[in-house]
This record gives C-alpha cells, sequence and structure tokens, in this order.
C-alpha cells in the first residue's frame, strides 16, 4: 500500500506507508522519515516495517536532491517503545528468533552505513528497539523534556537487546554505563542521556525538528558541530580502555548480578557474555553472538513467563475490575481522608500525594499526626536526594498533606481510607463518623484481618464500602488488593480501581473472605514453615531453601519483617475461618507468646545488632518450640515442597471459590504482593508447568504424611483428570 | 442593609493560621511563602473549597523577600489550585494582611471576583541582610567589567569595612525612630504609666492562654511541622506566657529609653514568624456553594498620622470613619479586636477614641466613646500571641469574626496600627 507522490515542480516529495505508518517527506534537501503507527498509542517494531524502512533508505541514498535524513515519531509521547512483544510471543524456535534479530542487525547495519548523515530526533520513550534504532543513526538529538527517555529494557522480560544493542551501547556510552543500561533495563532522562553521551543535543520540543534538520546539513556538509558530546572521566577511561580493565569490569559485573539474580535469570548473564565476545571478537563477530544467544533466550520459559507477566499487568491497567460486561463510569478522586497515621495510613499518605490527592491525614493527636507526616516527608525526601524530584515538587507534594484531629475538611472528600486499629468496633465508629460528615464517600477499609462485608455491616450506605488492601511498604509495594462484597456498587470498584491505578498500584479485584486472596494463600505456606520448626528444622535452613526456590526472603525473615504480633493475629483468624488446614504452627504461637515482636523490636527469630542491623539465627528461639533445641536437616526439597504446594493448592481453592476472578488475577497477586518467584510466572503457571497431575500426587502423597491439611483443592484435582491447564 | 461596594455584600467564610512563633524559634527555619503555604493549604482543605473556585489569592507581607518578591502568586502556585490563579502582594506595614483583605473585599465588591483568599505571612528570622553601599557598588561594577583583570582590579577596592552587613532595622525612615521609641513617646505624652502597660500586657497573656486551652484560638490554628527533624507539630503560639505575673513584668528594665522609658520587651509585641489566611466571598456565591459566613464585612477605612508625632495613634482616626461607613456608633460594637503592637499603644488608642482633643482632630463632635474593656480582646492579642507583621490582619478578623459568632453578636470592629503612622479599621456584621 506504498503510495509514491512526485510533483516535479513542487519542492516535496512523499512517499506515504499506511500500512506501517511510515511516511517520508522532503523539505529544503533533507528526507523527514515519521513513524505513526496505526491505531497504536505507541510506536512498535514488528516484522512489517523492516522492508518499508529498507525502501526508504534506498530513496534516500539514490536521490541526489536529499542531504540527509530525520526520524521522528508522529506519537506525542513516544518516539519508538521497542519490539511487538506479541510477536515477539510467536516465535517457536530458537533458529527463528536469532534470524528475527539477524533481519535487525541487516536493517541497521544499513542504516549506520549510510553515506548520507542520518539524524534521530527524539520526544518522548525511546525503548528497546527504539534506542538501538536511534544508536545506529549518525546523531541523535533528544528533548528536554520528562516524557523523554532511553533505555534497553529487554533483560526486563528476560531477553537481550537484539538489534545490535549489545554492540553499539558499550561503543557509544563506554563499557560500565552500557552494562549498567543493560543489565537493569532502567530508564534514562534525557539529560543525563545527554551526559552520558548517549544522546549528542538537547533542545526544546518546539525546535526538535528544525535543529535535527540544521544538523543533517551540517553533516552532509562536514561542518563542525557546535555541540560536543561529553567525554568519560579519566578513571572509566582507564579502566575501559585496556583488556586487564574490562575484565575486572567484567567479573564485577557477573558478581552483581549473580547476588541479585541468584542465578535464576539468564537473560543478564547472557547480555554480559555477549558484550563481552564483542569486544574479543569484534562487533561482526559480537553482533552474530547476540543473536544467536538473543534467539535461544526468546523461547526460554524464563523469558516466556516475564513475558507473560507484561501481558497479564498490562491487561489489568485496562480492566475496570467489574465482571465480565459491567460496566460504570469511575468517580474523579481528588481529596482523601486517611484515618489512622500510623504506619500503614502514612505509607497511603505517601503514595496518594505523590499521585497529586489531597489527603485529609486524621489521627487522634498532634504527636501522631507529627510522625505520620515525618514518615511521608522520609519517602518524599528520599526522592529529591535521588534527584528524582526537585525541591518544589517536594514541598508542593508535602502541601498535599493536611493533618487534622477533627473531621473539618472531610465534607467534599471523595473516599476515605481507613487505617485506623484493627478492632470491628473501632472500624464501625470512624464509618459511622464518616458517612455522617461525608455521606457520599467511597469508605474503603485497609485491613488486612476483617471481612469487608462485618464492616460493611454497620454501614448506612453498604454500597459505598469497598476494602483496599495495600501492602507494607506502601511505596514500595505493587500491588493492590481491592476487596468487593456483594452489596458493593459498580461505581464504587470501578472507582477505587482507577484510583489505585493512579497510584501507581496493579490491582486485582478480589472477593471479601477471611484473608482475601493473597493473605489466605501466604497462611499455609508459613504455618508449614512453623510445622518444619516444630519438628525440628533449623531456621535458617527452611528460610535458605524457599530463597532458593525463588522467593525474595525466606518465611521465617518474612516473620520477622511483618512482625511477629502482627502474624501472631492473623494465624487464628485464618483457622477460625478454615479449621484445622490453616491452624497455625505450635512454634509461631508459641514465639510470639513470649513476646517477640521481629525486627522492629531487634527481638524475633533472629538476631539483630543496635543498629537493627541482622545478625544469626537466635538459638535462644528453639528452646520455645516443641522440639526444643535438637535440630536436624531436612532436604531442602522437602521443604520446598511441603511450604510451596499448599500456596498453591489454596490459590487453586480461591479460583475455585471466586475469590480471585481469573488464575491470571491469582498469578498477579502472588508475584505483585507476596514476591511469589516472577520467573515461575505465578502459583498457576507454575502449576502448569510442574503438570497438574503432579502436582495432585504430590499433594496426595503429603495428605498421606500429614492428613488434613494437604487435601487437594477439588477444581485441582478436576482439572488434572481432565488434563486441563490453568493458562492455555 | 448597608454595603461598602456596589451592592455586593462581602462574606468571611473562615481563617486559618499557622500557629505563631517567635522568631528564631520553632519556625525558623520556614520562609514567608512556606509559611504561607501551610496557612493557604490549610485553609482550602478545611472549608472543603475546590480550588478551582478561587479567582484571586492577595496576600500581604513587610519585610520582602528579595529572590520572590510576590509571594503571593509563589502561594498560588501551589497544586490545590489551577495554575491560572491570578496572585499579588501587598505591602502597609503592620496593617499589610488587612490591605490583602481589602483589596480582595473590593474585588468582590466590584462585580471582579466571587472567590478570594486574603492573608499575610512574615518570617522575621528569614530576613534579607544587605551589604553595605560601597561593596554593592563594587559587586555591580565587578560585574560589568569587560576583562578578568578589570574584575580583579575592581575586586580589589573591597576594604574591611565594606563586609559590615546592614540588617534592615524597624525604624521609620522618615524619622529614624524606631517603633519601640515612638511606642515610649506616646507613653510619655498620653500619660500611660508603666503599672498600666504591664497589667494590659499580663491581661493578653492570660486571656490568650485561656483561648488556647479551651480551644477557642487553637480552632483558628492549623498544625506546622517543626524542622529540621520533623518529629513534632507545632499546633499553638509559643509566645503566650501563662505563667506570667504582674512582678515579673514590672521588673523588666526598658528597652528603647533606658532612663525615662516604660517600655519593656514584656509589653511589646515579640517579633514572630506566622502567616493567616482567610476565605472571602460574594454573598451570593457563599450561598451558591453552600457555606455559612460568619460574617459580612460592613464597612473599613484607612487614616494617617504625621509619623513625627504618635505614630501608632492613626486607629483613632480610622475606627470613627469606619463607623460612619458603617452607620453606627461604638456603642453598637459587640466585640473589639484592637492590634497590640505596644500596651502603650493600646492604652492610647483607647484613651484618644474617648478624648475630645481626638475627636476634634477626626472631625467630630464628640468623642468616639470609651472601649468596654470586656468586649476587647477577650482571648489576647499580638502582645501575648505574637505579631508577625504580614499576618496580623488576618488572625485579628478571624478571632473577632469566630468569636463574635461563638458569642451571638451583631457586630464587631477591628483596629490596627502601622508604621508611617497609619492605622486601619474594620466593620463586621453577621448574618
Amino acid at each position: 500500500m506504498m503510495a509514491e507522490t512526485r510533483s516535479k515542480g513542487g519542492v516535496e516529495e512523499i512517499i506515504a506507508d499506511t500500512e506501517t505508518g511510515l511516511s517520508l517527506v522532503v523539505e529544503n534537501g533533507v528526507a523527514i522519515i515519521t513513524y505513526d503507527q496505526p491505531s497504536s498509542p505507541v510506536n512498535t517494531l514488528n516484522s512489517r516495517v523492516a522492508p518499508v524502512f529498507d525502501r526508504l533508505f534506498t530513496r534516500i541514498e539514490q536521490d541526489a536532491a536529499i542531504a540527509g535524513a530525520v526520524l521522528v515519531s508522529g506519537k506525542s509521547d513516544t518516539w519508538i517503545a521497542g519490539a511487538d512483544i506479541e510477536e515477539l510471543g510467536r516465535i517457536e524456535s530458537a533458529a527463528q528468533g536469532e534470524a528475527l534479530s539477524r533481519g535487525g542487525h541487516a536493517l541497521l547495519d544499513r542504516l549506520a552505513a549510510l553515506k548520507k548523515p542520518v539524524v534521530a530526533a527524539i520526544h518522548g520513550a525511546a525503548l528497546g528497539g527504539g534506542l538501538e534504532v536511534a544508536l545506529a543513526c549518525r546523531y541523535r538529538i533528544a528533548t528536554e523534556h520528562a516524557k523523554t527517555v532511553l533505555a534497553l529494557p529487554e533483560v526486563q522480560l528476560g531477553l537481550i537487546p537484539g538489534a545490535g544493542g549489545t554492540q553499539r551501547l558499550p561503543r557509544t556510552v563506554g563499557l560500565q554505563a552500557a552494562l549498567d543500561m543493560i543489565l537493569t533495563g532502567r530508564n534514562i532522562k534525557a539529560r543525563k542521556a545527554w551526559q552520558m553521551g548517549l544522546v549528542h543535543e538537547l533542545v526544546h520540543p518546539a525546535i526538535l525538528r528544525d535543529v535535527a534538520m540544521r544538523r543533517v546539513h551540517d553533516l552532509a556538509a562536514g561542518r563542525p558541530l557546535p555541540v560536543k558530546p561529553r567525554k568519560g572521566s579519566a578513571a572509566t577511561v582507564l579502566l575501559e580502555e585496556n583488556a586487564l580493565g574490562r575484565k575486572l569490569v567484567f567479573r564485577k559485573a557477573r558478581e552483581g548480578v549473580l547476588e541479585k539474580t541468584k542465578g535464576k535469570y539468564p537473560a543478564p548473564l547472557a547480555a554480559i557474555d555477549v558484550i563481552q565476545h564483542g569486544y574479543a571478537e569484534g562487533m561482526e563477530a559480537g553482533l552474530r553472538e547476540e543473536a544467536r544467544v538473543f534467539g535461544e533466550l526468546t523461547v526460554s520459559p524464563v523469558s516466556r513467563q516475564l513475558a507473560g507477566i507484561f501481558f497479564a499487568t498490562t491487561a489489568l491497567k485496562k480492566d475496570n475490575g467489574l465482571p465480565d460486561g459491567v460496566t460504570a463510569t469511575p468517580r474523579p478522586v481528588k481529596k482523601i481522608g486517611v484515618l489512622g497515621a500510623g504506619f500503614m495510613g502514612a505509607g497511603i499518605t505517601t503514595v496518594a500525594v505523590q499521585a497529586g490527592t489531597q489527603v485529609r491525614l486524621k489521627d487522634a493527636s498532634v504527636e501522631r499526626l507529627a510522625s505520620g507526616w515525618r514518615a511521608v516527608r522520609d519517602v518524599v525526601r528520599e526522592r529529591l536526594r535521588k534527584r528524582q524530584i526537585t525541591r518544589l515538587q517536594m514541598d508542593d507534594t508535602m502541601s498535599l498533606v493536611g493533618g487534622t484531629t477533627d473531621y473539618r475538611g472531610f465534607a467534599n472528600v471523595d473516599l476515605v481510607i481507613e487505617a485506623v486499629f484493627e478492632d470491628l468496633a473501632v472500624k464501625h465508629q470512624v464509618l459511622h463518623e464518616v458517612q455522617s460528615v461525608a455521606p457520599n464517600a467511597i469508605f474503603a477499609s485497609n485491613t488486612s484481618t476483617i471481612p469487608i462485608r462485618d464492616i460493611a455491616a454497620a454501614a448506612a450506605r453498604p454500597e459505598l464500602v469497598v476494602g483496599m488492601h495495600f501492602f507494607s511498604p506502601v511505596h514500595k509495594m505493587p500491588l493492590l488488593e481491592v476487596i468487593v462484597t456483594p452489596e458493593t456498587s459498580a461505581e464504587t470498584t470501578a472507582t477505587v480501581v482507577q484510583y489505585g491505578r493512579q497510584l501507581g498500584k496493579t490491582v486485582i479485584v478480589v472477593q471479601d473472605g477471611a484473608g482475601f486472596y493473597v493473605n489466605r494463600i501466604l497462611a499455609p505456606y508459613i504455618n508449614e514453615a512453623g510445622r518444619l520448626l516444630d519438628e525440628g528444622a533449623r531456621i535458617e535452613e527452611v528460610d535458605a531453601a524457599l530463597a532458593d526456590f525463588g522467593f525474595p526472603v525466606g518465611p521465617i525473615t518474612l516473620l520477622d519483617e511483618v512482625g511477629l504480633d502482627i502474624a501472631g493475629k492473623s494465624g487464628p483468624i485464618m483457622a477460625a475461618a478454615f479449621g484445622d488446614r490453616m491452624l497455625p504452627s505450635e512454634t509461631l504461637r508459641r514465639v510470639v507468646e513470649s513476646g517477640r515482636l521481629g525486627r522492629k523490636a531487634k527481638n524475633g527469630f533472629y538476631r539483630y545488632d543496635e543498629a537493627g542491623k541482622r545478625q544469626g539465627v537466635d538459638e535462644s528461639v528453639y528452646a520455645l518450640t516443641p522440639a526444643g533445641a535438637s535440630r536436624k536437616t531436612v532436604p531442602a526439597s522437602e521443604i520446598q515442597q511441603r511450604c510451596v504446594l499448599p500456596m498453591l493448592n489454596e490459590a487453586v481453592r480461591c479460583l475455585q471459590h471466586g475469590i480471585v476472578r481469573s488464575a491470571r488475577d491469582g498469578d498477579i497477586g502472588a508475584i505483585f504482593g507476596i514476591g511469589f518467584p516472577p520467573f515461575l510466572g505465578g502459583p498457576f503457571r507454575h502449576l502448569d508447568t510442574i503438570g497438574l497431575p503432579v502436582a495432585l500426587a504430590q499433594l496426595e502423597a503429603l495428605n498421606l504424611r500429614f492428613p488434613g491439611r494437604f487435601e487437594p483443592a477439588a477444581l485441582l484435582r478436576e482439572m488434572a483428570n481432565a488434563g486441563r491447564r490453568f493458562h492455555p | 442593609m448597608p454595603t461598602f461596594g456596589n451592592g455586593r455584600r462581602v462574606a468571611i467564610i473562615a481563617g486559618v493560621r499557622t500557629p505563631f512563633a517567635r522568631s528564631g524559634t520553632a519556625l525558623k527555619d520556614y520562609t514567608a511563602i512556606d509559611l504561607g503555604r501551610f496557612a493557604v493549604g490549610e485553609l482550602v482543605q478545611r472549608t472543603s473549597l475546590d480550588g478551582a473556585a478561587v479567582d484571586l489569592l492577595v496576600y500581604g507581607t513587610v519585610v520582602q523577600s528579595v529572590m520572590a518578591p510576590n509571594i503571593a502568586r509563589e502561594v498560588a502556585l501551589m497544586p490545590h489550585f489551577p495554575k491560572t490563579l491570578q496572585a499579588f502582594t501587598v505591602s502597609r506595614a503592620c496593617a499589610s494582611a488587612n490591605q490583602a483583605i481589602t483589596d480582595a473585599a473590593d474585588q468582590i465588591a466590584l462585580g471582579h471576583a466571587d472567590v478570594a483568599i486574603a492573608g499575610g505571612s512574615e518570617s522575621l528570622t528569614q530576613v534579607p541582610i544587605l551589604h553595605s553601599r560601597g561593596m554593592s557598588d563594587i559587586l555591580v561594577a565587578a560585574s560589568k567589567a569587560k576583562t578578568m583583570s578589570q574584575r580583579v582590579a575592581t575586586l580589589a577596592r573591597i576594604r574591611p569595612k565594606d563586609f559590615v552587613p546592614i540588617t534592615p532595622a524597624i525604624a521609620e525612615p522618615s524619622t529614624g525612630e524606631s517603633m519601640g521609641q515612638s511606642a515610649d513617646k506616646m507613653a510619655k505624652i498620653n500619660g500611660i504609666s508603666r503599672e498600666a502597660q504591664d497589667r494590659f500586657a499580663l491581661r493578653s497573656h492570660q486571656h490568650a492562654a485561656r483561648g488556647l486551652d479551651d480551644g477557642r484560638l487553637t480552632a483558628e490554628i492549623a498544625p506546622v511541622p517543626v524542622p529540621p527533624k520533623y518529629d513534632a507539630m507545632l499546633a499553638t503560639d509559643n509566645g503566650v506566657r501563662r505563667d506570667s505575673t504582674y512582678e515579673q513584668l514590672s521588673s523588666l528594665k526598658p528597652v528603647f529609653d533606658r532612663q525615662y522609658g516604660t517600655v519593656t520587651a514584656g509589653n511589646a509585641s515579640p517579633l514572630t514568624d506566622g502567616a493567616s489566611a482567610v476565605l472571602l466571598m460574594s454573598e451570593e456565591r457563599a450561598k451558591a456553594l453552600g457555606y455559612t459566613p460568619l460574617a459580612y464585612i460592613r464597612s473599613y477605612a484607612y487614616a494617617a498620622v504625621d509619623p513625627a508625632e504618635q505614630l501608632l495613634q492613626a486607629p483613632v482616626l480610622a475606627a470613627p470613619l469606619a463607623l460612619s461607613r458603617a452607620g453606627l456608633s461604638l456603642g453598637d460594637i459587640d466585640l473589639v479586636e484592637m492590634h497590640e503592637a505596644f500596651a502603650a499603644q493600646v492604652l492610647s488608642n483607647i484613651q484618644g477614641l474617648a478624648s475630645k482633643t481626638w475627636a476634634a482632630r477626626a472631625g467630630l463632635s464628640a468623642p468616639v466613646g470609651e472601649v468596654d474593656p470586656e468586649r476587647l480582646n477577650v482571648m489576647g492579642g499580638s502582645l501575648s500571641i505574637g505579631h508577625p507583621f504580614g499576618a496580623t490582619g488576618a488572625r485579628v478578623l478571624t478571632t473577632l469574626c469566630n468569636e463574635l459568632s461563638r458569642r451571638g453578636g451583631q457586630f464587631g470592629m477591628l483596629t490596627v496600627c502601622a508604621a508611617g503612622g497609619m492605622g486601619h479599621a474594620m466593620v463586621v456584621e453577621r448574618a
């Protein structure tokens, strides 16, 4: 569908490919290539664009009237956001992935080798393949704008850059800077990109195109450019410009990666290998290696799971949280009330003011308000320290926190989130108070233990009552669990789901019930870890086995972090709701009774020094456990099976009873709420991987050894017998 | 129903202020802009106001920031408002917030605005310190130098005396007299005894303490976190001395005239940091938005005297003017708030209002009248609460309206004296 016009007497010649959205216009001897992918909010690189680019390059090369080209985006916020991930998901073999990469190499090698200068005029995000295209251009200009960020985020999807990024980036910005970008995938803001030499010039968006066109002529004429790229420091050059120094850098990078990934994620290590290969054997060999490794990784299980998470979170961003076919218009939320300035209340306030919401933060005393205000400030101040925000932005953010000891100023709040003491009578009291001062406000409880329907029972308008279960620390934990009761209105649900996303959270909607979803599947896991201690397992071995499974920390460490008082409270509630299979371990019960509180009191299963830094296991805990001081070694595989299987089993029960709407939500909730290993894709993906019949058999075997606790969920049995999977 | 404008009554909806803190104490790390943002932010939140409804923000300040001379605009750029909220800063010495309020009220009365925020802010800790004239001349010359050697030569002209900085003093440019000296002089002219001053100061502290303890004053205050640790919030005025005694006050030495003077640190208002703000609306808009006004502005007036004579006596001329514009007499007034710069000044003002001489100067045939002590500054005043110059006016108006409403009174009057020999009075009415 390539339309080509050539107006003989005119000044413009146009090529427009409507299918890909690529077009070329000649202005003052410069070919302006605009990419504006149709019916897509962003520009991605798919298999269809390569031949069109090829054709445009040919035109530029052959037309003597063209001095060079400028590459711009037709989108307002993005330049080129990377490869089409769905297309990557359809790759079936390593060879196919490798071929895709080689195709990209051929195209970008041609771009890099064009005799005429091509200038990347970057406004908006240049990510992954997008940045790789820019790197192949002769010259890069970026706009100094908040939307302009550059990154190679492939490792976050379990991949490595596959269009020359592993080779061109180190040659552009130096080895260490390139390793940092490729191994973390983090976004580089425009100014930083300019400082590190990733782009040559920074301009205001209004003059981007003009300056880019001017640079084409400057480059074509061989004129010296007014702006020189930045050079690295002497130390950087010394370290990177000789083989010995580089060897040191690579070794450090590998150590750093292994410490972070514990060997569970192959992509970062593979990226280091490929970069090193390029240094040793040259660019061409580096590119060939890049393609080979890229191909392997595209079909690797880890990459498939990470892509699955990407698709799930992308889908959740568009989900209104309502049952299929139900729609409701979410109310705008401009001002909220937060009841309780404690740890959670302050945390919720923090994310709310950072999202630009006015917050009425209420507590009983000015002293408690002061500590809450300070907790908010500490988080915001940290962002200033890291230069993520300016001083003015910090002041503006803090100005949105309005501390109060009464309900003045609640008349126009759109939403109230309570984080008061976990006691039903207290919750009822604040609910009454709120409904009298702000009768139309949505009332959300941040409870983690009390069923929302019990709270809503006291409401004049139960349709406005909902649960918003944030995880601690609120500003870091990415999940928000929204809990609805049968009476919660669609508008209420849609509003808190949308607002939760405004706060930067991934939101799953779950049905009411003890522990909701996340804490419910966590309970049997924690209980079983405690039972292993009951039987005489060592604390550090239980933790190590599950950290090795892929959890960020082991369950006993988690107990210390959460606080033993809090953990001790939820155990009996779960047991009361679900019976003996959720009975807390004897060890936890006794340790809680002994008055240990965990890290916050520097007194838990582990020892802590004065500064709160963790030391070793506190061996004196063992005296409190049924097995006493005598300890035995339990194989890691048994620890993993006994703790993880009941978590998976409980997740299936939640799906069976409609607590979670889908396996997708269950996977995301476990990964973002508990830290379930992302490379396993979540409980349901993991069950699919190990095979439902295998999981069923393992549970049944355990249930024989420990009757009751491992009784397989009916849905698991049913699906295993029918040969079905949770995900297609 | 009298109005001061073209028939549009101006309603006072609410007022909020930061705690007032003796300068150099709890709020010393905040600029006047920071303090103003605390007061205005809380005003918006507490009144459940939609920031987009505000048409105008006027703010008063005395010691102007060199870096941000229009502090009103800096306050208006808070995230609570759209960036389109226009704002300007005014200065009329200690009546700056009053000027802000009457400017905003005028705009409402004229129909140019329906919702306005007015108030003021002052940091008397963070005051600009100036270079000496000699130093400034050299620095300006150096900045204009074309070559490095010229610049070095220019800078070499700096002498040690040039480094002595100039701190702005609270002195009248026209007379060179400090305000304390003026107050001392007024005490002498009007025969205000040291004992009367000390007893009035004591009364101020006792009344303020009661207002803070029973919550009437505290209700006006937005708690402000205390830097640099931010581990506490200041929710009360820290200059109010609950344990003050007459004996203590009477033992203090005069500050301004050590030989014959009677003005001491105890019967003068302290240097103070703080900010305040009031929400004003046209009567119709208040009704449309569902607000119940505390009171309405019935009239106001400004007046001035020769600063060389009795610097702080102009309220005596402003009050009768405001009363006559209101069509009222002092006897109609249920509650009076007089700004207390100095006890000697308040007592001189009261005396002036009752005097035939001052009545004649105001062009009246009879004195304005006796101020009933039971209706005067019933929750203390600037002597105890403190006096952040630019903020006091909105504090006084807020207290007046709140208390008038609590007492179920009909009319209230406030007066404020100001440097330059100026005075202000305003009459408010309920319903």
